[in-house]
This record gives C-alpha cells, structure tokens and sequence, in this order.
C-alpha cells in the first residue's frame, strides 16, 4: 500500500479513511450520506447571499462562505441544491472536515484531498474538479480573512 | 416483448412517435412486463436520492463507458450490464433523466450502437416528472433473470470518429454547444469546470445551434413545425443530408442527434462523442474561431 501524506488534520484522515475501506460501490453510499448531511447554514448567515461566494468550477450553484472566529478557528458553510447531491456531498465533506481547525490546519490540506477519496474511478473527473475549486476557495477566504 | 406506443397527440407528427412517451403514459404502464424503465443522468449520486418506482440506474460514466480506453463498453460489456438491469434485447426501454435527457438521450444513443431496437425517451425527463409531483421512490426495484445476447456494437451507423468529420468536412455539421464555447471565447460551457480542451473554437464550416434550442423550458421537446423552423428552414437541414451534431463529450450533441434522427426523421444523422474534448486538443486538425462557421481550407 503506497503511504498516504500525513499532513492531513485527522477530521480529514478519518474521513479519507472511511472512504478507502469501502468498495466503490459502498463508497458513493457514503458520499451520499455527507450530502444528506451537509449542516444547515447558521441562523445568522441564512438571509445574507451576498457573504456568499459562488463556486464556478462547480456546474451546479455551490456557495461557500468562512469565517474566522477570534481564537482562529475555521467556520465552513455552504449551500448546494439538493437535486446536485454530488456536488452536496463533496460541500458537505469540507464543511464538516475543515470547520472547528486553525486557519493554518487548513491552509496546510493538500490541494489534491479530493483525489485521495478513491473516487476517481465512480465520479467523474469534472466533479472532483469541483470540489478541488471549493477547497482552493476555502483556502483563499481563510487566508484572507486570518490577515485581517 | 414490445409494449404498445404512446398514442399521445403531440407525438404524432414527428417522424417516429414511437420513440418518445409522457410522463402520464409511463405512470400508467409502470410496472408492465415487457417495459424497463431507466434513469441516466450526469449526477451519479442523483437516482439514490429518488427515483421512479422501478426503474434502474445506468450510469454513463462507470457503466458505459469502458474504464480505460475513452469508448464504450464492448458487445460482452454491454449484455452483462443489461443482464445487470433486468433488461432482454426484446425489452421496451424507456430512459429519463436529469438536465433536460442530456445523459438520457446519451443512453439511448449508446443502446442504439448495440442495435436495442425498441428504446424510448420519457418527453421532459425527471424535471417533468418530478414538477407534475408524481411518485419517486429510493427503495430499489427487484431485477429479474434475463439472457441479453452478447450483440457487437455498430459504430458505423450513428456514431462518428474525427477521421469521419475531417473526411465529412463541406457536409452539414451542426455544432450543438453554448455561443461562448462556439466562438471561441471559452472551451467549456458557461458554469461548467474545464473538461481540457487545449484550443477554443468550433470545426470549420459548422452551423451553431445550441442543443437547448430544441427543447421547451419544461424539458419537453418542442413540437414540429418549430424544429423544421430551426434546423430545416434555419440551418438548412434536409433528408438528402448527412449531418454530424458535436459538443463537448457527445452527452449535449445526443440529444440534438435524438431530435434530427428520431423527431424530424433525418435519415442519416451520427454523433461525434469524441466532440471538442477530442477536437480541441487534436494536433493540426483545423479550427475557426468567431461567430462565422468559415471554411473548409486550412490556415
């Protein structure tokens, strides 16, 4: 077994890891749970679009917004329709997996996380790419809003 | 074992009315042997989420598709997987799906290059269906036993590789993608992520008529005498012709190759799946960039 990088924060690892012990199959199960889980937006951010930035190398309208409490913890949020579950489920996964670390627990996660899933043979590469442009987003609006 | 057609009017004056049901007509006969009800759509994850009461999942991207070579499925490929879908080669299949029967139309072109002979598209996919609020279900269907025969696949009929479109070149090509990625101002569709293509543009000579054109905001196909005003009058289509339709990865062209084969009884109609993914990236195939289709001479 080729030995995976272990810069990931365990809230990922452990989600990588749930992945890679199932079968293809089982594996997009499980991405359907994290779509059927992708939490609900704060009350406080729920009638403000315009916090929101659109994911455009995602096909179908993703939002994300991050924020940065005082003590540099990460807050991810997102919104994805419910008839992309794909797209969802991958929004769910960062959401869950990066909120709750520092800002540099994040901006040290692997730009390729998506491809450790062990989805690329199920999902096509165009949505891995998706969720890749979510990641690279994230990142960016941590990095931005760490400085300020 | 072939179930009856759809006798609704709105079907009767295309070429091959039995090609297309309603979504009244597939409620009514859910459940009728004889009848496989499909659902094939860009999002892998989308059936599990609801589907219509018994109906199966094909997916493009793992089932059709072989895993290695960019094709599809050989003759073996394809019976294990309709043997995997409790669908006989005598079966009436009827497909849906999201994005307006993008993915759908896709299908049933691949069941076409098998020769499956009696393969329906449901008019208005799952948007329609699920707007009229009828029925979906996530519990999966029992498959029955069936012995789909190991068929070759056809490529010579409907299905066209770029040796083809270079040869074809001067003949109608219609190209079925957004103006943005016609022209040249971008390789993918507005909102879409880059599928690689390295240069933008379109096929020398190629007409623009983007795929949505054909279709109702509803998803349902439009009637008639408006797609003999888009692609005879307009592009100057006839039966005489042979045409190829082209997009991106052949998933968008499939479904304009549906309306110009099956709606308005064009009798040779091909699909370039290799599309501008291939084209795009192509050393020294020729490419036009502008609103204007240009020439068949080289630069």
């Amino acid at each position: 077994m080729t030995s995976l990088p272990s810069s990931l924060p365990s809230s990922l690892a452990e989600i990588r890891d749930d992945f890679l012990s199932f079968e293809q199959k089982d594996r997009l199960q499980l991405l359907l749970e994290f779509s059927n889980e992708l939490p609900e937006l704060p009350e406080r951010y729920r009638d403000h679009p315009e916090l929101f930035e659109r994911v455009e190398e995602c096909q179908s309208p993703v939002f994300l917004f991050v924020d940065v409490s005082a003590e540099g913890r990460v807050g991810v949020h997102a919104t994805a329709p419910a008839e992309s579950p794909t797209t969802r489920g991958f929004a769910s996964i960062l959401a869950q997996g990066l909120s709750g670390l520092t800002s540099t627990a994040v901006l040290e996660v692997p730009d390729d996380f998506p491809m450790q899933l062990g989805l690329t043979a199920a999902v096509s590469p165009l949505r891995l790419r998706g969720m890749t442009g979510m990641l690279w987003r994230i990142k960016r609006q941590v990095a931005e809003k760490s400085v300020a | 074992m072939s179930v009856a057609f759809d006798p609704a009017e709105k079907f009767q004056s295309y070429a091959h009315p039995e090609r297309l049901v309603t979504t009244g007509w597939l409620e009514a006969h859910l459940g009728m042997p004889g009848l496989v009800v499909v659902e094939s759509d860009e999002d892998v994850l989308l059936y599990e989420v609801g589907h219509i009461p018994g109906a199966v999942k094909v997916d493009w991207h793992t089932e059709l598709n072989d895993p290695v070579v960019r094709d599809y499925v050989d003759g073996a490929g394809f019976a294990a997987l309709m043997n995997a879908k409790g669908i006989s080669r005598d079966s009436t299949v009827v497909i849906y799906g999201d994005k307006s029967n993008w993915w759908a139309a896709y299908a049933l072109w691949v069941f076409t290059l098998f020769g499956h002979s009696d393969v329906r598209l449901l008019d208005g996919g799952r948007g329609r269906w699920i707007a009229e609020g009828r029925t979906l279900t996530t519990e999966k269907a029992p498959v029955p036993l069936t012995d789909y025969p190991i068929v070759e696949r056809d490529d010579s009929v409907v299905r066209a590789f770029k040796e083809d479109v270079l040869a074809h070149l001067g003949k109608p090509l219609i190209d079925v993608r957004s103006p943005e990625e016609y022209t040249g101002e971008r390789t993918t569709a507005p909102a879409y992520p880059d599928e690689g293509a390295l240069r933008a543009g379109h096929i020398p000579t190629a007409a623009s008529v983007p795929w949505s054109r054909a279709a109702n905001d509803d998803g349902t196909f439009r009637k008639l005498d408006e797609l003999t005003a888009i692609y005879r009058d307009e592009a100057g289509l006839g039966d005489a012709d042979e045409v190829i339709a082209y997009c991106r990865i052949g998933e968008r062209s499939s479904h304009t190759w549906f309306v110009l084969k099956h709606l308005l009884g064009i009798p040779h109609v091909r699909n370039y799946d290799g599309s501008w993914t291939e084209w795009g990236s192509a050393v020294r195939v020729p490419i036009v960039t502008g609103a204007e289709p240009g020439a068949t001479d080289r630069r």
